[in-house]
């Protein structure tokens, strides 16, 4: 029986996977174009089923491009490159590329071989997944909420003296971020937008957390009360963290759907995490140190805090995918 | 606890024995990101200000009749809705003043001091002593934010209040919004020497 239920659940996780990737990739609606994608800030990359003739490879004129907001602005492009198979096209173009949205390209009149193969309209855009798992990094890592967005300090000083009480905090504050995140997500999208009530985000927000925060309170404590001795300190502590408030501000304000705004919560649940749990185990050493009686507690923490937020801008600009 | 002090005491509580973000080491957050410049300071110091005193007096008004157990998520709504007041003013009359703190005007709500503020006094207080009371937290705040970002944006940019000063740009680190973190940290560890040094001559006279 157990074997049949994973084996049911592999079944499902793999149709949610194949799912997930018929969503991304490019769409093209020319047959004759195999492949088309961004490369570099200022490429796009797109290869053909058979060779194209090299007059009109080279000529610009063949191709318009454009985001698919605006179709009106056209794209310049600057220089075309022809792979030695005759099967690649390189166009680089003037201006760096805003791959975040969808680029329309359109190619009139491929000659193969001296034939026509007709026109070919290509829907070139980053991979979907990319985009999320770049949304997950950015949130953890490039903008962790700790070290350089500076959100969230009274808690984090608070809890990092030490590993296994940071840990706890961390594991605690995801759960209650993305629930609430979520939820705000929802409302904010299907109650608030409509109904032209944007103003009354900060209310209906910190409400929501409130509530959130009281709803896991009263669960945990009548489903696992094991589970609620050990995280149900912290619960309280969750409510006072500005990042809890600050994330569904952010999803409010940048229209994220619904993967993305998940993926941002969960990323800002584990950049706390990891801020926590490096900030404790080098307070725990510091325990050990000899530092000055002025500088003993939290200035010394401060400073720590300091150095790791140095070391976190190394992350800063850069980009994945 | 009634509290017994005139308001000139409850002013000066705020300011020093109880300063927010070097006694009491709360609502840290916009002490590290906001305090890069002296204007930027002030400018969330004023927002702040109007937030605990408007909130201290609206609980300590309706105190009378807030169950004990809904009290704190009364605390909160009140601050939303006081918070609100200040974002929208300030995105309708000072936009560019209002850009620079970014998301930190709505993040106020969830400021620690306030709440504590209207938990420890405005509750148990008369309005008249809430509203000194709520005076002397914000000054203390902005007091706070003012000091950081003098430092902050002299050795940073050489600049105070956009005029320049010393003409030239001593640490250009400070003005790194990071900075933040070792500048909260030595002035704790100032004040901490003060008192050192306070409390042994007073063993001293002692």
């Amino acid at each position: 029986m157990g074997h049949m239920t994973r084996y049911k659940s592999f079944v499902l996780g793999g149709i949610f996977l194949a799912a997930l990737l018929l969503l991304t990739g490019c769409e093209s609606q020319g047959r004759f174009i195999t492949k088309a994608a961004f490369k570099g800030t200022h490429d796009i990359v797109v290869t053909f089923a058979g060779p194209v003739d090299e007059a009109w490879a080279k000529d610009i004129s063949h191709y318009r491009a454009y985001e698919k907001p605006d179709p009106d602005i056209q794209l310049e492009i600057s220089s075309i490159a022809l792979s030695s198979d005759r099967r690649t096209v390189t166009l680089h173009f003037e201006e760096a590329l805003n791959q975040d949205e969808p680029h329309m390209l359109t190619m009139s009149n491929i000659m193969s071989e001296g034939k026509s193969v007709g026109t070919a309209f290509v829907r070139v855009k980053k991979l979907y997944l990319g985009v999320l798992f770049s949304v997950l990094i950015g949130a953890m890592l490039i903008h962790n909420f700790v070290f350089t967005k500076y959100l969230g300090l009274c808690v984090f000083f608070g809890t990092s003296q030490k590993r296994s009480t940071a840990v706890g905090m961390g594991v605690t504050f995801t759960i209650v971020m993305v629930a609430s995140a979520m939820m705000s997500w929802a409302l904010y999208q299907f109650v608030l937008k409509p109904y032209h009530l944007d103003y009354l985000q900060i209310i209906v927000f910190i409400g929501l957390v409130s509530l959130s925060v009281q709803a896991v309170d009263t669960i945990l404590r009548k489903i696992n009360p094991i589970l609620f001795k050990a995280f149900g300190v912290y619960l309280v502590l969750v409510i006072a963290n500005c990042i809890i408030l600050a994330v569904p501000l952010i999803l409010a304000d940048n229209e994220y759907n619904a993967w993305e705004s998940l993926m941002l919560a969960v990323g800002a649940g584990l950049g706390f995490l990891v801020a926590l749990f490096l900030m404790s185990s080098a307070r725990e050493r510091l325990e050990l140190a000899n530092v000055p009686p002025t500088y003993r507690g939290l200035p010394i923490a401060f400073v720590v805090a300091g150095l790791f937020a140095l070391a976190f801008l190394g992350f800063s600009g850069m980009s994945i995918f | 606890m009634v509290s017994t002090k005139t308001p000139a005491q409850l002013v000066f509580n705020g300011l020093l024995n109880e300063n927010p973000i070097f006694r009491l080491a709360l609502s840290m957050c916009p002490a590290v990101a906001i305090s890069t410049t002296v204007m930027n300071g002030l400018m969330l110091g004023v927002a702040v200000l109007f937030v605990q005193v408007c909130s201290s007096c609206t609980i300590a008004l309706i105190k009378d009749y807030i169950h004990p157990r809904i009290r704190i998520p009364t605390y909160t709504l009140t601050i939303a809705t006081w918070v609100t007041v200040i974002d929208l003013v300030l995105s309708a009359y000072a936009p560019v003043a209002y850009k620079a703190m970014g998301i930190f005007i709505k993040l106020i709500v969830a400021f620690a001091i306030i709440t504590m503020r209207l938990e420890v006094f405005a509750s148990k207080n008369t309005v008249g002593k809430s509203f000194w009371d709520g005076i002397g937290m914000g000054l203390g705040f902005m007091f706070g934010m003012v000091t950081l970002g003098f430092f902050r944006e002299l050795l940073g940019m050489g600049t105070l209040l956009g005029h320049d000063v010393l003409g030239f740009r001593p640490l250009l680190f400070f003005a790194l919004p990071l900075a933040g973190f070792f500048c909260v940290g030595f002035m704790m560890a100032v004040f901490n020497y003060v008192e050192l040094v306070f409390n042994r001559m007073k063993r001293k006279a002692g």
